[in-house]
């Protein structure tokens, strides 16, 4: 357990160097992190505000509180291995991953945490200057914040290994930017990203229950927003545990069916 | 503890690969029906190597040699055949068995290219759960024979790209294998790192008893450090034995070297003339003949040097793919 330990310290120390190196781009990249969300709370406090004020239950404060909470939640959340799996596949490089004596994939949540320990505070800036602009109301539910830090964590995880699972598509298939952008699609629109799920007819919020993308961003959203239940919360927990179950025999499955297709045909 | 630290017994890979004719009609019928067709890239090869051996792996490009060094390497899942190395399957890469092997490819990159070589060893330290004190001990060797200390602390992105392989090669041994595979390792670099990477290799090699399989285009390379190759094409084992015994086998001539002041001289009826620059002769005579022919050219002629040499060995080499085996 002490070398899983060092080896995530290590892998660390070497993404946030690695990183580092690169500050214009990181900035970049924030930009864009927090563009996505800021055009949403735009068009919507638009909206609500010609409709005087309020949209299925959102106030235009209200709207300008999810939208910069969903910004952080997408931002501890995000994943960027499906594009990174296409490159490691086709230019060989997991061949040196399969080469050592370690899972890959403990790299890969290292690298993900370090990014994201780096630029969370420009996030929270980010965030703390949408706050001056937009004016946001928030409903502070202390034990809902307090449920919220591991449902996030959990969040992060699902995703984590859906996306995980996603990318090992690479083995298979040379293109996989199709699958990508169909996952994407759905992600907008089921966890949250466009709208709040309340919003949408009866029939998709069902369909969002059902499937995975909810538990990856709206759910610790919403709790941190203080809009749910105990009831709800517990019921939220109980499937994001599910889903990770899930995820992770998925996970599990295709990573070995995935190397021994790699093995066939070589990198 | 076995000997035999390599085991292959006619071991095949088979590739599938996917063809279709020139054309538009043609791709659309691909969509619907893929055409495939297998192509044996190693087909029925079987060698051992007993520890601490280095042995060559020759062969054109396209013969065989990385899939074969990749099936050994637990990369590649062979079509059929037995592999075993260090009594171990590789294509189950258990810990145990990645623990003390390495691959090292010429022409890819394990380093991160953006940071100083010096924290990806690190990070390879704790990959493979090395000890701090056996880390840095083996570093420091590693530094002294590579000359590594001025280039540890650089980004890689900035180092050339023999410093680079040399970087390379010291991350791919930190944990001392005692099998490795080398593929290339000389590729693109210039005389003198290609000779101090080969001189680096034996020595590793020596002190730690280390089994090292190397396939190399530089016949300098695998002159300077196999006793033994191995040569395939076309995925078949052409020849497994001692590289000086093949270039006998394979040197029908021998090159003598005539230096006369002028060129005045034609020397036809002795050899085959090869050249005549400036006074000296190059002529090419059969193996049985050198003797002869030299007695005769000292005799006749007013010689001032003399020498007997080998084809170069790659020309051997040539000669032996194009007759496909010996």
């Amino acid at each position: 357990m002490s070398g899983l330990f060092d080896l995530y310290l290590q892998q660390f120390r070497t993404s946030l160097a690695a990183m580092l190196q690169y500050r214009a781009a990181l900035v970049i990249w924030l930009i864009g992190q927090v563009l996505e969300p800021l055009i949403y709370l735009v068009v919507w406090t638009v909206v609500s505000a010609t409709q005087g004020g309020s949209v299925g239950g959102f106030t235009t404060g209200e709207f300008a509180a999810y939208f910069i909470v969903l910004m952080l939640v997408n931002h501890m959340t995000y994943t960027w291995i499906m594009y990174e799996y296409e490159y490691r596949v086709r230019h060989g490089s997991l061949s040196f991953a399969l080469l050592r004596p370690v899972h890959p994939i403990h790299s890969d949540i290292a690298d993900n945490v370090s990014s994201k320990v780096i630029s969370f505070p420009g996030m929270l800036l980010a965030a703390g200057a949408l706050g001056l602009l937009f004016r946001p109301t928030f409903h502070f539910v202390p034990w809902a914040v307090a449920a919220a830090l591991p449902a996030v964590v959990l969040a992060f995880l699902l995703r984590f290994f859906i996306e995980w699972s996603l990318a090992l598509a690479a083995f298979w298939i040379t293109r996989v930017s199709a699958i990508n952008q169909s996952y994407f699609v759905a992600m907008l629109f089921l966890s949250g990203q466009v709208a709040p799920l309340t919003l949408f007819p009866g029939w998709i919020q069902m369909i969002a229950a059902i499937l995975p993308f909810r538990w990856m961003i709206a759910f610790p959203l919403e709790l941190l927003l203080g809009r749910l239940t105990p009831i709800e919360t517990m019921e939220g927990f109980a499937t994001q545990i599910l889903w990770i179950g899930l995820a992770w025999i998925l996970m599990r499955t295709l990573w070995r069916s995935g190397v021994r297709a790699y093995a066939a045909v070589g990198g | 503890m076995t000997e035999r630290a390599i085991h292959t017994l006619d071991l095949h890979k088979e590739y599938v690969v996917s063809e279709r004719q020139a054309g538009v009609a043609a791709a659309l019928r691909g969509l619907v029906r893929r055409q495939t067709k297998k192509i044996p890239a190693v087909d029925g090869i079987s060698f051992d190597m007993r520890r601490g051996e280095i042995v060559g792996f020759l062969g054109p490009n396209g013969a065989g040699k990385t899939t074969t060094l990749k099936m050994l390497a637990g990369l590649l899942h062979p079509t059929s055949g037995e592999v075993g190395v260090m009594g171990h399957t590789p294509w189950e890469r258990k810990r145990t068995f990645l623990q003390q092997i390495t691959l090292v490819m010429g022409q890819r990159n394990q380093l991160v290219w953006d940071i100083p070589a010096i924290d990806s060893f690190e990070l390879n330290r704790s990959i493979y759960r090395l000890p701090v004190s056996e880390y840095r001990h083996t570093l420091d060797e590693l530094t002294e024979l590579l000359e590594l200390a001025p280039l540890l602390h650089k980004p890689v992105r900035t180092l050339s790209l023999g410093e680079r392989m040399k970087c390379e090669v010291a991350a791919a041994l930190l944990h001392r294998p005692q099998v490795v595979f080398l593929d290339e390792p000389t590729i693109g670099l210039d005389v003198t790192m290609q000779r101090r990477i080969r001189s680096f290799i034996a020595e590793y090699n020596l002190r730690n008893e280390a089994t090292v399989l190397l396939t190399s285009h530089y016949m300098a390379d695998v002159e300077a450090l196999c006793r033994r190759v191995i040569v395939i094409h076309h995925g078949r084992l052409l020849y497994d034995g001692d590289l000086s015994a093949l270039l006998r086998r394979f040197t029908a001539d021998k090159t003598i070297v005539v230096q006369l002041g002028d060129c005045s001289n034609d020397l036809s009826a002795y050899g085959e003339v090869v050249s005549c620059d400036e006074g000296t002769v190059t002529l090419r005579v059969p193996k049985g003949e050198t003797a002869r022919v030299t007695s005769r050219l000292l005799a006749d002629l007013p010689v001032i040097d003399l020498t007997v040499e080998d084809p170069p060995i790659e020309e051997v080499i040539e000669r032996v793919f194009e007759q496909g085996g010996p």
